[in-house]
């Protein structure tokens, strides 16, 4: 008769996964993994449906692809970019959101409303700098470009993605013509031109945490740098600052990948995780921006200051054209890996 | 005993046979893990370098339609109407986005010219090869442009060597010569003589770095010998990322290095030794020295040194007699660390991602951007057999200089 609470417990262990709705979410680890797990893992797990198992990547679609094509899907829903948000719905790499399902579409940004991905939160690279050693505080990407007024190195992300962008922006051209610009033949060669000019003095970097790194450490003057970690930074004590004006924001997605065996579980986690007061938990946890707008009513203006969407300093901010991209983008970095080598 | 004879014969030769079959056996294990993880997925690489199956697949009609058009004025209006036939039969999205891929690698664009109109379907036209013509055209006026026509006549055989010209920097042109890329677009060969100029290089300092340490070790007695081969192996049990970690902190501009260096009055501004290539030679010797010192001392283990005494005594010099007697002895040590740094080098891909700039990057970097950023297997692909291939050429060479048994299996 001893054994018999030993038999009951085995016997609710084994269904307890039939009835809760186990998880495993995919995202980009770091800060902005611990943010997301505060705000919406937990949330998850607490209202019962189950439990969340996170795995970090690095974006490799390769590894959906290969999952979907071979049919065996281990994840659940995965955290993507936006370029990559696109062409897997093109090639068929994700499930289509059923919207109903996820909440009101007229309460989110509309660039999170997509065909097959729910906009997770808004980030942005901008033009940041070590507030202790520039003491005259750099205002426009010209700035950035103008090594007399300015002595000493610039950090930028390996490739050509937003680089040339701020290239163009640093050359003159308004925020808005930018993509005008850079889709024609004379566009992209001035783009690379500019980028020539600062060639000698730039340290590149590949990924997100290297920028702070680079600041706190005096081996840049300035850097481009994902917002979010300037503001883990700051959240650090390091007095590190942003200059918002012409920085390109853009937004990462939930995408479910196809044919998975939780597909439902999954937009569950999605819904939650849009409404308004997780995104708001979101939010305070790091700078980025909620892209269900009813979240902002509950964030004070403090946090409000920080956030890449709030109105200061979205002003004079660029929207990341991932349409452009997807046409130009391998022949844009195939030409950037050309130009690095000479 | 005639009988005998061919009956004993009989025997032996099927106890051979057995024991024939039983070594075998023995191999069946590794030759089938060789077949499964190494030989297969190898000419699986090989075959998606020249494989094309999207265009073919998706737009058979269109493709036909194309096959005597000069590649330079207006295409046909048939084949007008064979696309939006072909792109109306397309029965998944998947399709539709494959096709989209494959095309815009070809002509940048192509992607959203081909969805936005496989979205659009059905055109609204009149029938007619013309109307078609003038639907697609009103649809998006880019479909006036012979260049996104060039791009699917090109593609639509099944087998194609454009992914292979391209990771050699040449191409296919409308007249169906074979040329150069423009300088703005000509990467890959540049990179590829990196990849083996950087490969060579870290080689190159291992071997004048590890050739002193192998031979000192050679000369210690075994128990301290034993002592320090741990210490070279130490690093070995670290893993890539923590050992790049640590040279990320000793290098950088108030690193411990920079900071010794200034200490000492050696320099007043910090050396860039981070983030260049500079930083990428010295990891990638730091990682690669046990490759070098371990097939180096195995060998300085087995060189008497009786011989080197000997030439000492018969009245040679001793930097003589160490270049003239016992470095010879040596070469095929030197040879096997030689070619096992070497070859390791060339794949290599977190060190420079991590510790070098934009021009440092070696080719393993642009096969991973390939794979996960644009998903262009193909191009992967190519870039992987034109590294494997540059690789045995460059073994076959090295095979035929040197006339040391060595063989890497």
């Amino acid at each position: 008769m001893q054994l018999k609470p030993t038999l009951l417990a085995l016997a609710a262990l084994a269904t307890l996964p039939a009835l809760a709705q186990n998880l495993t979410v995919v995202n980009f680890g770091g800060a902005n993994g611990a943010a997301q797990k505060r705000a919406y893992f937990e949330a998850y797990e607490k209202s019962g449906a189950g439990k969340i198992t996170q795995v970090e990547y690095n974006g490799e679609q390769a590894k959906i692809k290969a999952m979907v094509e071979a049919k065996k899907i281990s994840w659940d829903l995965v955290e993507v970019e936006s370029p990559d948000v696109n062409r897997g719905c093109d090639e068929g790499l994700f499930e289509k959101i059923d919207w109903t399902k996820v909440g009101n579409k007229a309460d989110f940004q509309p660039a999170a409303v997509h065909e097959c991905g729910v906009g997770v939160f808004i980030w942005s690279t901008v033009m940041a700098y070590n507030g202790d050693k520039l003491k005259d505080a750099p205002t426009t990407w010209a700035d950035f470009w103008d090594a007399k007024k300015y002595p000493g190195k610039r950090g930028l992300r390996k490739g050509a993605r937003y680089n040339l962008e701020f290239a163009l922006m640093a050359d003159g051209v308004k925020s808005a013509d930018v993509y005008k610009v850079l889709a024609t033949k004379e566009g992209s060669d001035r783009a690379f031109r500019k980028m020539t000019e600062l060639k000698p003095l730039i340290q590149w970097w590949e990924a997100g945490a290297q920028p702070p790194q680079f600041l706190v450490a005096g081996d840049v003057a300035m850097t481009t740098a994902f917002s979010g970690r300037i503001d883990a930074a700051q959240r650090e004590g390091k007095n590190l600052k942003i200059t918002w004006t012409g920085g390109i924001y853009d937004l990462d997605y939930w995408a479910i990948p196809k044919g998975g065996p939780n597909k439902e579980a999954a937009l569950k986690f999605i819904a939650l995780a849009s409404t308004p007061d997780a995104q708001a938990e979101y939010a305070r946890n790091i700078s980025y921006g909620p892209t269900n707008n009813k979240a902002l009513a509950q964030l004070d203006a403090k946090t409000l200051a920080l956030l890449p969407t709030s109105p200061a300093n979205s002003k004079d901010a660029l929207q990341f054209n991932i349409h452009f991209w997807a046409d130009q983008g391998e022949a844009l970095e195939k030409r950037f890996a050309a130009w690095a080598a000479q | 005993m005639q009988a005998g004879g061919t009956d004993l014969i009989r025997q032996l030769r099927r106890a051979e046979r057995r024991s024939k079959v039983r070594a075998f056996a023995l191999t069946l294990p590794l030759l089938t893990f060789l077949l499964v993880f190494f030989l297969v997925p190898l000419a699986s690489l090989l075959v998606r370098a020249v494989e094309n199956p999207e265009v073919a697949d998706a737009l058979p009609a269109t493709g036909r339609a194309l096959s005597g058009w000069d590649r330079v004025t207006a295409p046909p209006d048939a084949a007008y109407a064979a696309l939006l036939q072909d792109l109306a039969a397309i029965g998944e999205t998947e399709r539709a986005g494959a096709l989209a891929r494959r095309l815009n690698s070809e002509m940048p664009g192509s992607r959203s010219l081909v969805m936005s109109t496989y979205r659009a379907l059905p055109l609204d036209h009149p029938a007619g090869p013309q109307q078609a013509r003038a639907a697609l055209v009103e649809h998006d006026a880019r479909w006036a442009d012979p260049a996104y026509w060039h791009a699917i006549e090109k593609n639509s055989s099944r087998w194609t060597p454009d992914y292979l010209l391209t990771a050699i920097d040449l191409r296919r042109t409308a007249d169906g010569s074979i040329e150069r890329v423009p300088d703005e677009n000509a990467a890959f060969s540049s990179i590829l003589l990196r990849t083996f100029g950087i490969s060579a290089l870290v080689t190159a300092i291992a071997l004048l770095l590890g050739y002193p340490l192998a031979y000192w070790l050679s000369t210690l007695n075994e128990r301290r010998a034993n002592l320090m081969l741990i210490l070279v192996l130490l690093p070995f049990w670290t893993s890539v990322l923590v050992r790049i970690a640590a040279w990320i902190v000793l290098l950088q501009n108030n690193g411990l290095i920079n900071r010794l260096l200034q200490f000492l009055g050696l320099t007043d501004t910090p050396l860039p030794l981070l983030f260049n290539r500079t930083g990428v030679i010295i990891a990638m010797v730091h990682i690669l020295l046990p490759f070098m010192i371990l097939p180096l001392y195995s060998v300085m283990k087995s060189v008497p040194p009786n011989y080197l005494r000997a030439a000492v005594s018969l009245g040679s010099a001793p930097l003589a007699a160490f270049f003239r007697v016992y470095l010879p002895q040596t070469y095929p040590g030197v040879a096997a660390g030689g070619l096992l740094v070497f070859i390791t080098c060339i794949g290599y891909y977190v060190t420079p991602a991590l510790l070098g700039g934009a021009g440092d990057q070696m080719l393993s970097y642009y096969v991973a951007q390939y794979t996960n950023v644009e998903v262009n297997w193909g191009m992967a692909c190519a870039l992987g057999g034109v590294l494997l291939s540059a690789t045995l050429i460059l073994y076959t060479l090295y095979r035929k200089a040197s006339k040391a048994e060595l063989s890497l299996g």
